[in-house]
């Protein structure tokens, strides 16, 4: 199953207004991208860092989530030094290391933590459904809003097809190798997948036809925003603003 | 003095699948009489397939379907025989898209121009009335089994229909959960057209038995002798088949 542990649970975050969490991402999102400062985009890490913690994420979960987004950094590590250039080159053993690379290398793992942990903190912790209905209150096309809706909705339905065929196929003694077998057997299990989603699809639609859908989808009532959550917009803007401010001082 | 047409007539319903040389159904009549039909028949036999034609999302080859003594011909009229007649699909995943419980059941309602207050209040007491209070917010997908089950025909019930086509609404689900759908169906107002293999299920929610037989529908005679076998939940404890 595809899950959204991150928005289980019942911190600050958790209980703020959709559309007030969407914007205060983009806003610090917006400073931390764009920056090319050290000292932003580190002052950034530790604040962004600091939300999260307050969002209460579950340490094992949010190691991996961190592991798997610093494996493409690591990458970065890898090799920017080695290819960047510029005057400042350090000779180790054989190998000219780049100064200027290892400081982009460098920058460029705190923005990605920075936004990361933004994200982790403030979108983390809704749900796919609600940032789609949030993000439609806060202006964007109803037709893309429907869009992410049922993209998500169908990426369920497609890992639940592939599960079950894959299960099936396993139940009858299908152990992957490196054969043709294999590669033909996944071959069938894609094909049947896409095939049996898209029937799925036809019937969801039908299901909806019948319930007298026209192409429009009309929102059930929201909860308003309430003061604290104006309060927590004021808070996140104001970090932003701290954080765009600093090269200024 | 004149009667009421028939909520719903068929008239000589034809079909054949694509790609399918002789015809799944042939012929069917049917009028709608009674309020509490048992629609038997073999796997394959076209149960599914009938109820998808009268509900106008496959059309038949050949015949008429008449709702409320009028003849249903285009997509326009579809609309409007969809709004009476509610169909719980065979699989519950297929029947509900929307993320929480309490925007599907309001997704019906809100399509048929209720005011979102007025779609939140029918959809609250609907999910109350089958036991679903405090599900509002449960998200579909993560639903168990018979709880999808449930709301699916949540989902239809507040659309207030005057007739329920149920495919198959007993597979899969558990004695206490076949139960609790038994006595929700039992105190229901609506008519309702019920597909199952399921003969006790059938003989406690319906009157009549209907069968496709030899790509006809045919009426069982009333009180048929039949056997069953089955395992009882709780061992040997007095049981009641109902009539
Ligand atoms: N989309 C389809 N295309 C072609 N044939 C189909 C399709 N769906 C169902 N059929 C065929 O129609 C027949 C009747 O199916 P169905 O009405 O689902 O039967 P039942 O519900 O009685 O088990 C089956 O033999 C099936 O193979
Ligand atoms: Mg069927």
């Amino acid at each position: 199953m595809i899950e959204e542990p991150f928005a289980e649970g019942n911190t600050l975050f958790h209980r703020r207004d959709t559309r007030v969490k969407l914007i205060a991402a983009a806003a610090i999102t917006l400073v931390l991208a764009l920056t090319s400062s050290f000292l932003v985009a580190s002052t950034g890490c530790i604040l962004t860092g600091m939300l999260l913690a307050l969002s209460r994420p579950t340490p094992s979960l949010l190691l991996r989530r961190i592991g798997s987004v610093n494996l493409f950094t690591l990458f970065l590590w890898l090799t920017l030094p080695l290819t960047y250039g510029g005057d400042k080159i350090v000779s180790f053993f054989f190998l000219d290391i780049s100064l200027d690379g290892l400081r982009t290398a460098a920058l460029i793992t705190l923005k990605t933590n920075g936004i990361l942990f933004c994200f982790l903190a403030l979108l983390a912790t809704s749900t796919v459904a609600n940032l789609g209905h949030g993000l439609e209150k806060l202006g964007m096309p109803r037709k893309l809003a429907f869009l992410l809706l049922f993209s998500y909705r169908q990426l369920f339905v497609i890992h639940q097809e592939y599960q079950r065929l894959q299960r099936a196929a396993r139940l009858r003694g299908f152990a992957p190798s490196n054969s043709l077998h294999t590669y033909r057997t996944y071959s069938y299990l894609f094909g049947m997948t896409l095939v049996k989603s898209w029937n799925r699809a036809e019937r969801v639609h039908q299901a909806m036809i019948l319930r007298g859908f026209n192409g429009r989808l009309i929102p059930l009532n929201q909860p308003q925003p309430c003061r604290e959550d104006y309060l927590f917009l004021i808070g996140m803007l104001l970090i932003s603003l701290l954080l765009a401010g600093i090269p200024f001082f | 003095m004149t009667t009421l047409p028939p909520l719903l007539e068929l008239r000589n319903i034809s079909y054949s699948s694509p790609g399918q040389s002789s015809p799944l159904l042939e012929g069917v009549n049917f009028i709608l009489r009674e309020g509490r039909i048992g629609l038997i028949g073999p796997n394959g036999s076209g149960k599914t397939t009938l109820f998808q034609i009268i509900m106008g999302l496959l059309k038949a080859d050949a015949g008429e379907i008449l709702l409320q003594g009028k003849v249903m011909e285009q997509e326009k009229d579809f609309r409007k025989l969809r709004r009476k007649l509610g169909f719980l699909f065979q699989d519950s995943d297929d029947q509900l898209f929307s993320p929480t419980v309490l925007e599907d059941v309001a997704f019906g309602p809100l399509n048929l121009g209720a005011s979102p207050e007025e779609a939140q209040k029918i959809s609250i007491s609907t999910l109350e009335h089958l036991g679903l209070k405090g599900f509002e917010e449960r998200i579909t997908h993560r639903l168990s089994g018979g709880e999808k089950k449930l709301v699916a025909l949540a989902t239809i019930l507040s659309m207030q229909p005057k007739l329920l086509l149920l495919d198959e609404p007993s597979n899969n689900l558990d004695p206490t959960t076949r139960e609790r759908l038994i006595k929700i169906l039992r105190g229901l107002d609506q008519a309702h057209i019920i597909i199952s293999h399921d003969l006790d299920f059938l003989a406690s929610t319906c009157t009549q038995l209907y069968a496709i037989q030899d790509r006809q529908l045919v009426r069982c005679e009333d009180k048929q002798v039949h056997s069953h076998e089955h395992i009882h939940p709780y061992g040997d404890k007095p049981h009641q088949h109902g009539t």
